[in-house]
């Protein structure tokens, strides 16, 4: 039985980590990421969890004190935002190659500069070929039960890779919204207890981690990271089923919004997906026929399935929150583009960077977005694929 | 999404809009109803102008933007009818709640000519006869409820004893007059004509 309540991102995040009870947390605050650990280590103060809360004094020394507590064979969490995250990059690789299940919140702002401590993906853009499994959440809820569900993803035997759970800073950090919760013992066994099978602190199977990689093994060593990052699909999938016979709350790859019976659709993730929803429903009522395709699984990217799903469509718009400034588009768009091509499939495509440094997106953004695609519908032509939504200039 | 309210507030850095804002979505979910409460982002400061926002509604609200055409619109410091179009997108079926003792006529000046509902309530002299400060937030949240009629005037009371005993556990000494503040509020704010 659900809990029903209210809370912030911010807060459904800490809650989660507070119910996992990990062994470790590591952080350091930054904007808008800073009340996870706040709320996380006042819970490690009023002794409602067990965890060694490591005060580090910068984000490198965090993702290097999870790499360590990992290593040494426990459940190491931590969160961050944009440079935060930044300058963790090193460790980042680190932890992924050392195939260490640490589990990171990420509350998505755009890195600096200039400055800005508003919401865009760049941060999570910047790691995305890093070997992290990397899930999106629209809003609190999701947050919370992707956080849920990391751990039995990223330990599982045929993965063993380090996970992050997306949301968007200020937009959903910070608004309250309602969540529905699941009991503390409930969540203690559905992520149960962690054994690894080779850790420093085992003695009578001593390891070494981390040694020089040269030319004869770092080929294969990378090749065997790509390859659990191939297996964590099926894993996601079989975790995300066991979590909705628990809490009844679905969860797939990605999530598709009246899509099935759509003309055109937007790809998008976080935040964006729940207001495209509404202007959707809006525009079934007047008879147009658009969907949404919310990317879920953000890395393993599940090109295959996102082909089929989108392949029936006449005009796709794919929502990129950074840019990616390299005068082909944004990455969202270069997957989805590369999913469809490989499968053979042809759609006529449109990219939209949108909401950079906390630009609002707003419906009547959205609803634009719908009418562009209803012209590419009419004529088949794709005049400029890589376009800017709520940019205040006229596009020339 | 029918039944969907938009409220959205303004007042300056420390007094309160963003916690009213806050105190309302809480209310509101134990009613329950879907909520939204969140605050407008920049660079806050002391006296500086801030914007909160709320949807409550009977269904889930997935919308994750700012609100531009607001059913309500709650002004928590008049000195700002000069410097913030507050009527902005402001529907005509809606109404503004405002925390002056300024006259009607200046009233209908600043507001540009809003067609729809327009309160007023002397939120510093309820704050400072109940709880000898001027916290205009307590005051604005029963002004915001009496007028968009959100709840009953008896819900509001039970829900925020509650409320005030959590975040006040603290300072409990200061929730009676928290508690007569609302009281006061529901009674003070009057339509203007």
């Amino acid at each position: 039985m659900s809990i029903r309540e209210r809370l912030s991102g911010n807060e459904a995040a800490a809650t989660a980590m507070k119910q996992i009870n990990p062994d470790v947390v590591a952080a350091f605050p930054i904007t808008p990421s800073t009340e996870i650990p706040q709320y996380f280590s006042t819970f490690v103060a009023n002794g409602s969890v067990d965890t060694e809360f490591v005060a580090v004094e910068s984000e490198h020394s965090a993702m290097s004190a999870c790499i360590g507590a990992e290593s040494a064979g426990s459940r190491a969490m931590t969160a961050t935002s944009a440079n935060g995250l930044s300058l963790m990059w090193e460790m980042i690789y680190i932890a992924s190659s050392l195939r260490l299940p640490i589990v990171l919140s990420l509350v998505n702002r755009a890195v600096s500069g200039p400055l800005n401590i508003h919401c865009d993906h760049s941060d999570a853009m910047g790691v995305r070929d890093s070997g992290w499994i990397m899930l999106f959440s629209e809003n609190n809820q999701e947050a919370y039960d992707n956080t849920l569900m990391a751990h039995r993803i990223a330990e599982d035997e045929n993965v063993r890779l380090p996970l992050m759970i997306c949301q968007d800073g200020f937009i959903t950090s910070h608004s309250i919204e309602n969540i529905e919760l699941e009991s503390d013992d409930e969540v203690k066994k559905f992520v149960g207890e962690y054994h690894p099978e080779h850790y420093l602190l085992d003695d009578q199977n001593p390891i070494a981690v981390g040694p020089l990689d040269l030319q004869a093994f770092l080929f294969e060593h990378k090749a065997q990271q790509g390859e659990a990052m191939k297996a964590a699909k099926q894993v996601i999938l079989e975790v995300s089923k066991d979590f909705e016979a628990w809490t009844g709350r679905h969860y797939g790859l990605f999530e598709e919004y009246r899509l099935a019976d759509a003309e055109m659709a937007i790809v998008c993730m976080n935040s964006t997906a729940g207001t495209t929803k509404a202007v959707v429903d809006r525009l079934r009522e007047n008879g147009i026929k658009a969907g949404l395709l919310k990317i879920r699984v953000y890395r393993p990217f599940p090109a295959e399935e996102v082909a089929n799903a989108l392949s029936h469509l006449k005009a796709i718009a794919v929502l990129d929150r950074a840019d990616s400034l390299n005068a082909i588009g944004g990455a969202l768009f270069e997957d989805v583009t590369s999913s469809l091509y490989v499968e053979n499939k042809h759609v006529p495509m449109v990219n939209y960077v949108y909401g950079i440094g906390g630009r609002d997106t707003t419906e009547k953004d959205i609803e634009s977005v719908y009418t562009d695609l209803t012209e590419i519908v009419k004529t088949g032509k794709v005049e400029n694929p890589y376009r800017y939504l709520g940019l205040r200039r006229e596009e020339k | 999404m029918s039944d969907l309210i938009e409220i959205r507030w303004h007042g300056r850095g420390g007094q309160g809009a963003k916690t009213a804002s806050l105190l309302l979505a809480d209310a509101a979910f134990n009613t329950g109803k879907y909520i939204q409460g969140f605050p407008e982002y920049g660079p806050e400061r002391m006296g500086a102008p801030i914007t909160a926002y709320n949807r409550i509604s009977g269904d889930p609200i997935t919308i994750h933007s700012n609100i531009y055409e607001p059913d309500y619109v709650v002004v928590v410091d008049d000195t700002l009818l000069e410097s913030v179009d507050v009527t902005a997108g402001l529907k005509s079926s809606g109404a503004i709640v405002i925390n002056t003792t300024k006259s009607p006529d200046y009233l209908k000046k600043v507001l540009k000519g809003y067609s729809g509902g327009v309160y007023t309530i002397d939120a510093r002299k309820v704050s400072m006869e109940t709880l000898g400060k001027y916290f205009p937030n307590t005051p604005m949240l029963a002004a915001i409820v009496k007028v968009s009629k959100i709840m009953t005037d008896e819900a509001l009371l039970e829900d925020m004893k509650g409320s005030f005993k959590h975040k006040f556990a603290k300072k409990p000494e200061v929730i009676e007059g928290n508690m007569k503040a609302l009281e006061m509020a529901l009674q003070e704010v009057h339509q203007v004509q």
